[in-house]
C-alpha cells in the first residue's frame, strides 16, 4: 500500500529531477531557465511534503520569482542570439563519470549510515521565528548586511556612465 | 515516506548539478547548475529537520540554515550576474573556456 504522500513525493521528485536534467542537457538557454523554474517549483513541493510551509513559500517567491527573472534579465541584456546553440565542453564524458561517481559515493554513504528517525514532523511558525530571531539573530543581521553589500557591489559592477571606463 | 527518499533525491539533484558545472560552457548555465546543487543541499537539510529526533528548540535549526542558504544564494546570483554582464561587455563572450586570462 503506497500512501498518498509518497505518490506526491514521487511526482514532486520527478518534476525536480526532470527539470534539472533539462537544465544541464538542453541546447537553448531560455529553455534552460524555464526548466530551472520547473525544478525549483518541484523543490518547493518537496518542502511542503516535509511540512516546511514557510520555506516552500520562500522558495517559490525568491527562487521561482526573483532568481529566474534575474537570469532571464541577464539573457535579455546580453544578446540572446549568441545563446541559441549551446555546446558543451569537450570534457563532458569526464564530467559524466565524475558526477556518477559522486552519486554512487553519496548513495553508499546513505545506505551505510543509520539515523535514528521519528515520524515526519513539521516546525511551527512560532518556533521557527523564535529560533531565528533569538538564537540566530546576529547571523541573521550579518546575512542582511551580506545581501546589501552584494547588491551595492552588483550595481557598481554594471554601472557604465560616470565611471572611470 | 522516509528520510532515505529525501537523501536519494538530494544526492541525484546534486550529481546532476555537478555534471552541469563541469560540462557546460556558458557561465550562465554553470550558475544555474550551482543553484541546483544548493537546492539539493536544502532538500537534505529539510529532510533531516523533518525526520530526525531532535529536542524541541533544535528542531527549527534545519529550516533556519535553509533560510541562510537561500539568502546567500540570492546574493551570489546577483553578483555573478553582474560579473557576467561585465564580462560580456568587455569580451563579448561568456564561454568559460575562452576566459583564460590567468592561465600561463
Amino acid at each position: 500500500m503506497i500512501s498518498a504522500s509518497l505518490v506526491l513525493f514521487y511526482i514532486a521528485g520527478a518534476l525536480t529531477l526532470s527539470g534539472a536534467l533539462a537544465v544541464v542537457l538542453t541546447r537553448n538557454i531560455v529553455y534552460a531557465a524555464f526548466a530551472l523554474l520547473v525544478s525549483l517549483v518541484g523543490v518547493a513541493g518537496i518542502f511542503l511534503l516535509a511540512f516546511a510551509e514557510f520555506l516552500a513559500l520562500v522558495q517559490v517567491l525568491i527562487y521561482g520569482g526573483a532568481i529566474v527573472i534575474v537570469i532571464l534579465f541577464a539573457l535579455m541584456l546580453t544578446r540572446i542570439e549568441d545563446f541559441r546553440d549551446l555546446s558543451d565542453n569537450p570534457q563532458w564524458p569526464a564530467a559524466a563519470v565524475i558526477s556518477l561517481g559522486v552519486l554512487g559515493l553519496l548513495a553508499a554513504a546513505i545506505v551505510g549510515t543509520s539515523v535514528r528517525t521519528t515520524e515526519r514532523q513539521g516546525v511551527e511558525f512560532e518556533m521557527l521565528g523564535d529560533t531565528l530571531f533569538t538564537q540566530w539573530a546576529v547571523p541573521f543581521e550579518v546575512a542582511s548586511l551580506v545581501l546589501l553589500v552584494a547588491l551595492i557591489g552588483a550595481i557598481v559592477l554594471v554601472r557604465t556612465s560616470g565611471g572611470r571606463d | 515516506m522516509e528520510l532515505a527518499h529525501f537523501q536519494v533525491l538530494s544526492a541525484a539533484l546534486f550529481a546532476i548539478g555537478m555534471y552541469g558545472v563541469l560540462a557546460r560552457r556558458s557561465a550562465v548555465l554553470i550558475l544555474m547548475s550551482i543553484e541546483l546543487m544548493l537546492n539539493a543541499v536544502n532538500i537534505n537539510l529539510i529532510g533531516f529537520a523533518a525526520f530526525v529526533d531532535f529536542t524541541d528548540p533544535q528542531r527549527a535549526l534545519g529550516q533556519v540554515i535553509v533560510i541562510f542558504v537561500i539568502t546567500i544564494a540570492a546574493a551570489e546570483l546577483a553578483l555573478a550576474m553582474a560579473i557576467i554582464l561585465r564580462l560580456y561587455r568587455n569580451r563579448s563572450s561568456v564561454n568559460v573556456d575562452e576566459l583564460d586570462l590567468m592561465k600561463w
